[in-house]
């Protein structure tokens, strides 16, 4: 109750409004972060750590006990904890605000085979879900077009921008195409039982996948009288500029989508859901597929899997060598703020720490293609990192103080935080 | 005395034909046939138990006269040879829909529900439909009866299988020669019911399992409060259900939970349903036996699985391979425990597969003497027509099969079904075997013919030397007619009249010059069927039950332990805070001592070093173990109870348990703004329903608010309220009503019982408490004022999103806020959801608790909890209250569960850590002093469950190998439950 009171007495003074969080203003002065213990993102940490940064690049990640001058503004971030920013993988963060308002949702659009559908130029940069994600830690996301069989093609942004232009990391990074089930719903309408059966259609369904392949390779190869602006879409996806996203779950779906595209011409595969990749990582290993795992807090798909198969599902692909990054791509946007939690989910099943944390940072940049800039604290890379009270992947210590992105002090305050003083001012007001 | 038409005298004539003796006769003059007929040197199975050998079955008029070892044969008697043969009581098919139109299911109108019922002068429900005689539909399908009298079946007792109440069923017998005058036995045979709404029927109401359950309950309190003469209105189902309730009550239940529920449906109004069953009953025997109700089974026994495809085979659930492979074994275990019951065709595909399931059954252990009880003089008991239907006893109709031996063995040949005195022949009784080897002179030559296969459908081959000839034969009405074509396409055709009295075979040969000759072919070996199925009685490999029987079930329920934990970090919730270095004992269910270096006696010890030990957690809001949710069908539904609907079997308690839950209230949806009451129950796994919920357990009910009781994310327009507006008048009117309600019951006047207003006349007494989904301000102040208005508090606010508005007027009025940690912007009315609501209500003095509405979530509230420590730094002893006492306290058990206290339940998990961190796991959770999940048993079960499901793959692959018909692999759909699943 006294924290309580002492924090009211800090946040009175701020008025509290509705609008979104201002960007920040490009950073100017050099700042240094002393003390800390750095979580480089990268399976490293530096205890006692001193991080500099000047323009939006860090230019020093070492230990404190490096006699260096400091430049810029020192923060002493003793007991503390510095992490690189979060990634979150295959979101439609800022494409729909409220699930049930269908006003509101622009995140996936009519037809099947769709690449050339572009979801940045709908990124809301002033969502309040998107602003939610920043004071948990995470500061940079795929926004991603979802539904149909290839969905479209996403970007990445990072959070703190006027405009979707400014919130650009990379552009147009890769295709996202879900993979047809070999088990189906049963169709109550036309007098099914509601269980799953096998799919009569799967390899029709299969079939149209190669035709579309052969198709949109064909078409690359020539220069078109006539434009087809889903097979122009795939362009990429051959040229390996940008990377092919297949969701699917089961081994079989994953060893036949994995194959398909290969044959297809897709260059750069990223396996992305890999419920049942444990089974096959030998197959994936070979065929060089970084998986995006489904993210940990879900149920066991089958009745007779182990209750925590969801929560050991990353370990055991990191286990077998493969380069693992996390997702929560089949859950409400909101929840991403959760992605931290997710990977401290895995260190209860036995992954060391830092290499769960890997799963947000080092590897999703990787995966995602953004590794020159993002993912991990180390020198030349860009300044997006925060500082935490405690281990920011356990909820209890997840607690940002500062959070920065591109070296740009960015606000902590969101659309939930002003109602919580709002509310905690009018009561002690009242009392 | 039950109506019945009056099964006049019959006339066997000699046109075979059926004629009353007050009709007048214009086709030719009265002629009567009083011969009798008797079959002698048989084998009578009067009843199943009263068998006579070399007997004699005399009939007349188409009822036994005398059976017997000797019995004296008037004059006039015609006799029929038997010897050799058996003679069995004709089998009676309890459950049929003989002769009635399958319904037609009636085509929705539009988008919206109905709401109000469609007919009037009957039931203001209209899947209620007592009034319903199915002689008033019934047509006598000639073509059906003949294949039932080809399964051997005599009787079949039919009705319109539509709807919750379903009206009377008709007794008739399989007499294709007889009219309705004397076929239909009784036209008022039984009275039916299900938990099937009608597919004839668009009223709305009811959706749900609970709500099907409420209305049976009120539909029978209407009929006595009818009965009594105190409703003024013509209601003509009423009527008819009091006409009707001195006939066998049948109830359609279909699973062995519902089973259950029948039963107890029945138990409050003195009504002992007989009970159609599932096929599961052998899951939870003692329960089923428990409800001395008498059942109908089904042999609907699955096909294997077709799992030779691995990925497909993943698939099955190691369930539904258990259900494979033990469900042919119901009907033993049922008779092992001393359950009556019938057999019934109903849910077999045909009678081919209810034979062979029949045959499958006894040889899984079901006595060949149950058998025939189960389609005898089981069924004809149920109906109260055992002196007439069932046995070969005196005075009974004479409905009978002759067949070569035992009816129940595969090789017998069922020959003759006798109804009514009636023959039908399925075989012909007379017929020669001629199968077997033969020297075949034709023409000069000698072939060699070899007949085998069916006695009635023989095959032949014909051989010259060692070379096979085309050759065709056919056998029918004692003619044999053979043909065969030599190499050089020279046809000899032959037929012949088969002789009673000489092997061999003679007669008509037609040479292929068309001239006329004689055959002959000399028998040289009879023949003998070969032993085919040898390998098929090889013993059957029975799985072991668990409980539930499903996988992680256990093969034994757990039970209480003395258990004592040393040296942990015990988070009390209480006063004490949380202790170091500390022990805590459990004995007989209860927590019973905390301390310092306790002794540990006979109590097994737990090295708790560097582990934690808390109270299990409570869910306040959950939809885990439930068969539905939401009764949606009216904008109230006190009267349904979500203790109806209680799933032990779902994996998700598992599940939960693993996460350290021991006790979730089961809430009703929130598809209106008057719920139903929940079902609050410790999670024993294992332990059926009835005892999983709680003794003595506190009354809640479900209230709801906002988006969902206005029915706007679901573009249905028709139903009151679609406002917040609307919302408070729809509660200001079933309060006032249910005040009026309680003033005129507690007066001393008659009243008509109605459960729902029972209901809000508990919640006004202050006996029933309400846990309110709510979303927004408005609407939460306007549901503490209405309370006010009628002078009692809201217990809880479930969701409660923007409780943190209100939390001052929620202190005030001494409510509860039970609310998730961090969802929003799923809908409109969430967007000012904050994380930090929690805290901001705990600050001034609300008690909060957080819940999950979610399977997922609720298997880590510990992580949630921990959010709230997060979220407006709540300390971590307050935050680890909101999944424990607190809930305790909102639920009303505080006195029993919720913390770590002396003389509390035993509801205790063993934690790897922190609780509220994200790394800890729960190692053991305990209730009531009974280990249900225990980290390192699960690691066994997980073998377990890959061996036999191993197994269970072996076995249905060899099934295949043999040729025996498999059904594709599938999976179940577990619906996922929010408030909002309709």
């Amino acid at each position: 109750m006294k924290k309580i009171l002492y924090t009211l007495l800090i946040f009175s003074f701020i008025s509290v409004g509705f609008a979104q969080q201002t960007p920040a203003k490009k950073q100017t002065e050099a700042i240094t972060i002393e003390g800390a213990t750095a979580h480089l993102g990268n399976g490293k940490i530096i205890e006692n750590s001193l991080i500099m940064f000047e323009n939006g690049k860090l230019t020093f990640v070492g230990s404190a006990n490096m006699r260096i001058a400091r430049k810029g503004t020192v923060i002493n971030a003793k007991d503390k904890h510095i992490y690189p920013g979060f990634i979150a993988p295959a979101k439609s963060l800022g494409l729909v605000e409220v699930n049930a308002v269908r006003a509101s949702d622009d995140q996936d659009e009519i037809g099947e085979m769709i690449p050339h559908i572009r979801s940045i130029i709908a990124y809301n940069a002033e969502s309040k879900v998107v602003e939610s994600m920043r004071p948990n830690g995470v500061l940079l996301a795929q926004v991603t077009p979802k539904g149909g069989r290839i969905s479209g093609t996403s970007s990445i942004v990072q959070f703190d921008a006027w405009n979707w232009e400014d919130a650009i990391v990379k552009e147009d990074d890769g295709i996202h195409m879900h993979w047809p089930n070999y088990f189906r719903q049963g169709r109550r309408r036309a007098g099914e039982e509601p269980g799953y059966r096998p799919n009569e259609k799967y390899s029709e369904e299969l079939d149209k996948i190669s035709v579309f392949f052969e198709n949109a390779l064909a078409y690359s190869k020539a220069t078109a009288k006539e434009l087809n602006p889903a097979f122009k879409a795939m362009n990429g996806v051959f040229e390996g500029s940008q990377k092919f996203y297949i969701y699917a779950n089961g081994e079989k779906e994953i060893i036949d989508a994995i194959t398909i595209a290969k044959e297809g011409g897709a260059k750069k595969i990223v396996l992305v859901g890999g419920y049942q990749a444990y089974k096959i990582t030998n197959f994936l290993k070979e065929n060089d597929i970084p998986v995006l795992i489904n993210f940990t807090h879900t149920l066991p798909e089958f009745e007779d899997d182990d209750y925590n198969l969801p929560y050991k599902n990353p370990k055991l692909l990191v286990d077998a060598g493969l380069i693992v990054g996390l997702q929560n791509a089949s859950v409400s946007n909101f929840q991403t703020r959760n992605l931290p939690f997710y990977a401290g989910q895995i260190v209860g099943q036995g992954l060391d720490k830092e290499v769960a944390l890997q799963l947000i940072t080092g590897n999703n940049a990787k995966i995602l293609g953004i590794d020159s800039d993002y993912g991990t604290l180390e020198v030349g890379k860009s300044a997006t990192l925060f500082i935490s009270k405690g281990d920011a992947l356990d909820m209890r210590t997840n607690l940002l103080s500062k959070a920065y992105i591109d070296g740009r002090d960015i606000s902590l305050e969101t659309h939930q935080t002003k109602l919580w003083k709002r509310y905690m001012n009018k009561y002690e007001g009242t009392k | 005395m039950k109506t019945r038409i009056l099964v006049l005298t019959l006339f066997w004539c000699s046109s075979f034909l059926f004629a009353q003796d007050y009709f007048p006769q214009n086709d030719g003059v009265k002629s009567k046939n009083n011969n009798y007929t008797a079959f002698t040197n048989a084998k009578i199975y009067v009843t199943p138990t009263q068998i006579i050998e070399n007997g004699t079955l005399l009939i007349q008029n188409g009822k036994v006269i005398q059976v017997g070892k000797s019995v004296t044969l008037p004059k006039n008697t015609v006799k029929i040879d038997a010897t050799g043969k058996s003679i069995y009581p004709s089998f009676i098919d309890i459950y049929s829909d003989f002769g009635v139109e399958k319904p037609k299911r009636a085509t929705s109108r539009g988008r919206s529900s109905e709401y109000k019922p469609t007919r009037e002068g009957f039931y203001w429900n209209d899947h209620i439909m007592p009034e319903t005689n199915a002689i008033s539909d019934y047509k006598f399908d000639t073509k059906k009866a003949k294949e039932l009298r080809e399964a051997g079946f005599g009787i079949v007792n039919t009705h319109l299988q539509d709807g919750i109440a379903r009206g009377t069923g008709v007794l008739v017998a399989l007499n294709s020669e007889g009219t309705d005058a004397n076929r239909v036995l009784d036209d008022k045979s039984a009275q039916y019911f299900s938990f099937d709404r009608s597919v004839t029927k668009n009223q709305s109401y009811p959706t749900s399992l609970m709500g099907t359950t409420a209305l049976l309950r009120q539909m029978y309190s209407d009929m006595n409060w009818y009965a009594k003469g105190n409703i003024d209105t013509k209601d003509r189902s009423l009527e008819a259900l009091i006409a009707n309730k001195n006939l066998t009550q049948i109830i359609e239940a279909k699973d062995k939970a519902k089973d259950i529920l029948a039963d107890k449906i029945g138990d409050a109004y003195g009504i002992q349903y007989t009970i159609l069953a599932g096929g599961d009953e052998y899951e939870n025997i003692a329960e089923i036996k428990a409800t001395n109700a008498k059942y109908i089974i089904p042999l609907n026994f699955p096909k294997a699985y077709d799992v030779s495809n691995p990925y497909q085979a993943g698939y099955v659930s190691l369930e539904d391979m258990r259900h494979w492979n033990l469900a042919p074994s119901n009907p033993k275990v049922l008779t092992d425990n001393g359950v009556q019951y019938a057999i019934t065709l109903y849910d077999s595909k045909s009678t081919k597969t209810f034979k062979e399931n029949l045959l499958k059954a006894i040889s899984y252990g079901l006595p060949k003497t149950k058998a025939l009880e189960a389609l005898t003089t089981v069924p004809a008991q149920i109906l109260g027509k055992s002196t007439e239907i069932g046995s070969l006893q005196s005075g009974s109709y004479a409905n009978f099969l002759i067949a070569s031996g035992d009816i129940f063995d595969k090789k017998t040949t069922l020959y003759e079904n006798w109804v009514q005195g009636q023959k039908s022949v399925i075989n012909d009784i007379n017929l020669k075997d001629i199968r077997g080897d033969y020297n075949l002179t034709v023409d000069n030559t000698t072939y060699e013919l070899n007949i085998t296969g069916d006695l009635s459908k023989p095959k032949a081959t014909v051989k010259l030397d060692t070379t096979k000839l085309t050759s065709k034969i056919k056998y029918s009405n004692d003619w044999l007619d053979l043909s065969f074509s030599t190499k050089n396409d020279d046809l000899y055709r032959m037929t012949g009249l088969v002789s009673k009295t000489s092997d061999n075979l003679e007669g008509r040969l037609i040479l292929p010059t068309g001239k006329e000759t004689f055959f002959k072919a000399i028998k040289t070996t009879s023949f003998s069927e070969k032993e085919k199925d040898k390998k098929e009685n090889k013993s059957i490999k029975l799985m072991p039950i668990h409980y539930p029987n499903i996988g992680y079930g256990y093969t034994t329920k757990p039970t209480q332990e003395t258990i004592l934990f040393k040296n942990a970090t015990v988070w009390t919730g209480e006063d004490a805070g949380v202790l170091k270095n500390t022990d805590v004992l459990i004995k007989n269910g209860k927590i019973t001592k905390i301390g310092t270096n306790l002794n540990a006696g006979n109590a097994k010890l737990v090295d708790a070093t560097g582990k934690h030990v808390t109270a299990g957690i409570i869910d306040e809001h959950s939809h885990i173990a439930l068969l539905s949710v939401n009764e949606s069908g009216q904008n109230s539904s006190a009267e349904v109870t979500m203790e109806d609907a209680v799933n032990s079997e779902d994996m998700n308690i598992y599940r939960n348990l693993a996460g350290g839950v021991t006790t979730s209230q089961l809430l009703h949806g929130s598809a209106n703004p008057i719920g139903g009451r929940s079902a609050i129950i410790k999670l024993k796994w294992g332990e059926s329903a009835d005892k999983m919920i709680y003794n003595n357990s506190p009354k809640f009910i479900k209230f709801a608010l906002g988006e969902n009781v206005k029915q706007s994310n679901w573009g249905s327009y028709s139903r009151f309220p679609q406002t917040r507006m609307g919302v408070e008048q729809v509660y200001m009117n079933y309060f006032q009503r249910g005040k009026e309600y309680d003033a005129l019951k507690k007066s001393g006047k008659p009243y008509r019982y109605d459960e729902e207003m029972e209901v809000i006349a508990e919640i006004l007494n202050g006996e029933r408490f309400i846990s309110c989904h709510s979303y927004v301000q408005s609407e939460i102040n306007m549901l503490m004022k209405v309370a006010d208005k009628f002078d009692f508090k809201i217990n809880t606010f479930t969701h409660i999103l923007e409780g943190y508005k209100v939390a001052d007027k929620m202190a005030k009025h001494g409510v509860g806020g039970s609310t998730f940690s961090d969802w929003w912007a799923y809908k409109y009315e969430v967007n000012d959801a904050i994380p930090y609501n929690a805290a901001i209500m705990h600050s001034q003095g609300v008690t909060v608790a957080i819940n999950s509405d979610d399977r997922e979530m609720s298997r880590r509230l510990n992580q949630e909890a921990g959010k709230i420590v997060k979220y407006g730094d709540v300390s971590e002893e307050e935050a680890w209250k909101m999944v424990t006492i607190n809930p305790a306290k909102l639920l009303h058990l505080d006195d029993r569960t919720g913390s770590i206290k002396i003389g509390k339940d035993a509801d205790v998990v063993l934690w790897s850590g922190h609780p509220l961190s994200v790394y800890a796991r729960a190692e053991k959770t305990i209730i009531d002093g009974a280990v249900y999940f225990d980290i390192e048993k699960d690691q066994q079960q997980r073998n377990l469950i890959q061996e036999e499901r191993n197994m269970l793959i072996n076995m249905m692959l060899k099934e295949k190998e043999s040729g025996k018909p498999t059904q594709k692999p599938t999976k179940k759909h577990n619906e996922e439950f929010h408030c909002d699943t309709l």
